[in-house]
């Protein structure tokens, strides 16, 4: 366990407060001319997404965090259980419904995602930015409707219900963006 | 393609800033100062336990580069300039006893990095022989219209900027709660609208500034801020060696106690005081924030080419 002094605080750090690990999100270095220094930062904890805002002052230290962010593949889902594989070591590992929250509605076999591992537990997983997903049920499209701008709920392979336009039928495989949860564009037919 | 080779500042920004030095220039050339250089690199430091010089190995052999006298980039250019005053502002017969003198130079402080601190930044410092502590406010009020054209300074005690916007008494507080104030609830309130200068601070606060006996006592220094900024911070200076003495002695004994190395006590500008420094006020100002706050940039880096990173 390695510690960082003020010196080295910045924006991205992960440090370990009370034994959880937190992000440096923000860190302000403010100093008066004759006075000490002061680091305000805001940090993220990156088991419980909540966000924290602390001032050290130059001097004080904080523990790293041994957080390590690796390559995986999602395997299946058994009961409430999430499985995943290190890509590289084969290593598995189980995610909960409460870690995952709403990347399940793009959770499909195989799928590339990374999961972030704290003193090697698994503690959240990100899905990859864009995944491509086959629509199970819609009410039929409107054809030549090919506006975008009115939407519909559609069901895809993962049960997850995504607002698409009016034209996407049943069958087609739809591109969704999955920071928003938008769709972006119709792949196939 | 590696971009880091590009500018932070705008050309336009580099006109502003070179228009600004010209204005400064103006203002003490039109009022008798001599326009002076000193050592960024010397053998003393201003021992202040809250700031950090650069240290540089001043190496005899090219073959051993560690291996040599230690010397320290200045954090401000005080010593040498009150060494001019101590030589030649002092006393009958001497060359210029109203002799006033400033330098823009560069400065460095270890450490500071952030939306307002590069650790080199360029600092514009003046002295004048015979100013009191009213007559340093006065003169450095009139540098901030002459240049900013916000109107006369708000003149603001240390303790009433506190109560009226920390509610509290600094008085009572130790120095690090009054930073953490000051930069938190204090300074942003500070120059909105019109310049406002900051006088009479906590005698803990004094630097090299006199203080002036009272209950309490206070320090006679003062600083300016524009739009919740620190721009400058001026003394009616200390003249007594002994009392430098001590604050230095105290000064390393709470770097020791933070861990950090220790400055050396003696420096020619105590020997120079031995001598006798002239009754005098004398200010420093961070040209890089006056630039910030004349054209509204919202970080140091952007009125610097090539900030630390891409120094």
């Amino acid at each position: 366990m390695s510690t960082y002094r003020t010196g080295d605080f910045r924006k991205g750090l992960k440090v370990q407060i009370d034994g959880e690990p937190y992000l440096m999100s923000e860190m302000n270095f403010r100093k008066p001319g004759k006075g000490n220094a002061i680091y305000e930062c805001t940090l993220k904890n990156l088991i419980r997404g909540t966000t924290l805002k602390k001032v050290y002052r130059g001097g004080d230290e904080l523990e790293s965090a041994d957080v390590e962010e690796v390559p995986c593949q999602y395997l299946y889902k058994q009961g409430d259980t999430y499985v995943f594989m290190n890509t590289k070591t084969y290593d598995q590992y189980e995610l909960s419904k409460d870690q995952i929250e709403d990347a399940w509605k793009y959770l499909k076999e195989g799928l590339p995602v990374s999961v972030l591992l704290f003193n090697n537990q698994p503690i959240s997983m990100t899905p990859p930015p864009h995944v491509e997903l086959k629509v199970e049920y819609c009410e039929p499209g409107a054809r030549g409707d090919t506006a975008t701008n009115v939407t519909k709920p559609v069901r895809v392979e993962t049960g997850a219900e995504i607002l698409a336009p009016l034209f996407i039928n049943e069958g087609n495989v739809l591109k969704i963006d999955t920071r928003t949860g938008e769709y972006i564009e119709r792949v196939s037919t | 393609m590696d971009r880091d080779f590009l500018p932070t500042a705008t050309l336009d920004m580099l006109r502003r800033r070179a228009e600004l030095l010209q204005a400064i220039r103006q203002f003490f050339d039109s009022r008798g100062f001599l326009e002076i250089e000193t050592p960024i690199l010397s053998h003393d430091a201003v021992v202040d336990r809250h700031l950090d010089p650069l240290r540089v190995t001043l190496f005899t052999d090219p073959r051993e580069p560690s291996r040599g006298e230690t010397l320290w980039l200045q954090t401000s250019p005080e010593f040498a300039m009150k060494r001019l005053l101590a030589a030649y502002g002092v006393g009958r017969g001497s060359p210029d006893p109203a002799l006033a003198i400033y330098q823009i130079t560069k400065v460095f402080r270890g450490g500071e990095i952030g939306r307002l601190h590069n650790p080199e930044f360029t600092m514009v410092e003046w002295y004048r022989v015979g100013d009191d502590y009213a007559a340093g406010m006065d003169l450095l009020a009139d540098l901030a219209d002459s240049i900013l054209s916000r109107g006369k300074a708000e003149r603001l005690t240390f303790a009433e900027a506190f109560r009226r916007y920390a509610d509290v008494d600094p008085r009572g507080l130790e120095d690090y709660e009054i930073d953490l104030l000051l930069t938190s609830k204090v300074e942003t309130h500070l120059g909105r609208g019109r310049p406002t200068i900051l006088h009479d601070y906590k005698a803990s606060q004094s630097a090299l500034a006199r203080v002036r006996s009272g209950n309490p006592p206070v320090a006679e220094r003062f600083e300016l801020y524009v739009d919740g900024i620190e721009l400058a911070n001026g003394y009616h200076e200390l003249l007594d060696p002994a009392v430098l003495r001590e604050r230095n002695r105290a000064n390393n004994v709470a770097r020791v106690a933070d861990g950090k190395y220790k400055l050396p006590e003696e420096s020619r500008l105590l020997a120079a005081m031995d001598h006798g420094l002239p009754a005098c006020s004398g200010c420093a100002l961070g040209f890089d924030r006056l630039v910030m706050v004349a054209t509204g940039a919202k970080s140091i880096q952007e009125v610097i080419p090539f900030p630390i990173e891409r120094a």
